[in-house]
């Protein structure tokens, strides 16, 4: 067993623990924390790709930018332990079998179909430099299309969040 | 050498967990990390995909997807937030009328 593998199953074995802790805690805080547990591991596997500025990116802006907003709404709204209904049991009855045959299902397929290629060890080149030349050469349409999304979302995210009575304040002024 | 079979059964588990929580979880928050979770399990096999074909595209996408899951991040807690304004609850079995 190689060293490769043996770091692929340490990290898969923290993504998947983390992945099924967060379905299994009902505490909406305790989720977010083994999510960012999950995003820190996948950080970890995108190296073993080679993708160097991928899991520095992840590890930034997954397990940093947008896990401290969950971990802010959380806190702002004081969200508790969510309590078990009866739209909760049912979704358990159907949602829990439905998962299982939904993966084994793709895990037959792709174990049937790919079982034959193999992801090199740092063999392709994913640091900065050759990203940004592609990104800002290949892929600059995509580029500037996503600015002007994540502007859209910023203005959104204000006009939604802000208070009802704060605009009908300032339009009375 | 790591099978490529094997990274793609490690993100089709973290897509099943993601797809599982979506549906049995009521907490809306917590279904909207499971979303999350759905989309890094996508991008552990675009990453896959570019190691195992040489192609740096996918890497690049990945950050396409990175952009469209903090815009969705931004704009749906803001959602919750406005939702937990009107409404004073997180449990989506209460949330079942778009009018107030």
């Amino acid at each position: 067993m190689s060293l490769h593998l043996i770091l692929f199953l340490t990290f898969g074995a923290v993504c998947v623990a983390g992945a099924v802790n967060l379905l299994a805690q009902r505490h909406p805080i305790n989720s977010a924390l083994s999510l960012i547990a999950v995003m820190g591991a996948l950080a970890g596997e995108y190296l073993l790709l080679g993708a160097e500025f991928v899991a520095a990116i992840q590890l930034i802006v997954y397990a940093g930018a947008i896990m401290v907003l969950f971990v802010f709404t959380i806190m702002l709204l004081n969200a508790g332990e969510e309590e078990r209904t009866k739209g909760s049991r049912v979704a358990i009855l159907l949602g829990v079998p439905g998962m299982l045959i939904g993966g084994t299902l793709v895990a037959w397929v792709l174990l049937r179909h790919s079982g034959t290629g193999s992801a090199p060890v740092g063999a392709l080149l994913g640091d900065p430099k050759t990203i940004g030349q592609l990104l800002f050469h290949e892929f600059l349409l995509p580029f500037e299309v996503t600015s002007i999304l994540i502007l859209i979302a910023i203005m959104g995210a204000v006009v939604l969040a802000t208070k009802p009575e704060a605009t009908e304040n300032r339009k009375a002024r | 050498m790591v099978p490529l079979s094997y990274y793609l059964l490690l993100s089709s588990i973290l897509f099943a967990c993601g797809v599982a929580g979506f549906l049995i979880k009521r907490n809306i928050i917590t279904i909207f990390m499971s979303i999350e979770l759905m989309l890094n399990g996508v991008n552990l096999s675009f990453v896959a995909f570019a190691a195992h074909w040489h192609r740096l595209s996918g890497q690049v996408f990945v950050f396409f997807v990175m952009v469209v899951a903090a815009a969705e991040a931004a704009v749906g807690l803001a959602i919750i937030i406005s939702v937990y304004r009107t409404r004073e609850t997180l449990n989506v079995d209460q949330v079942n009328l778009l009018k107030l």
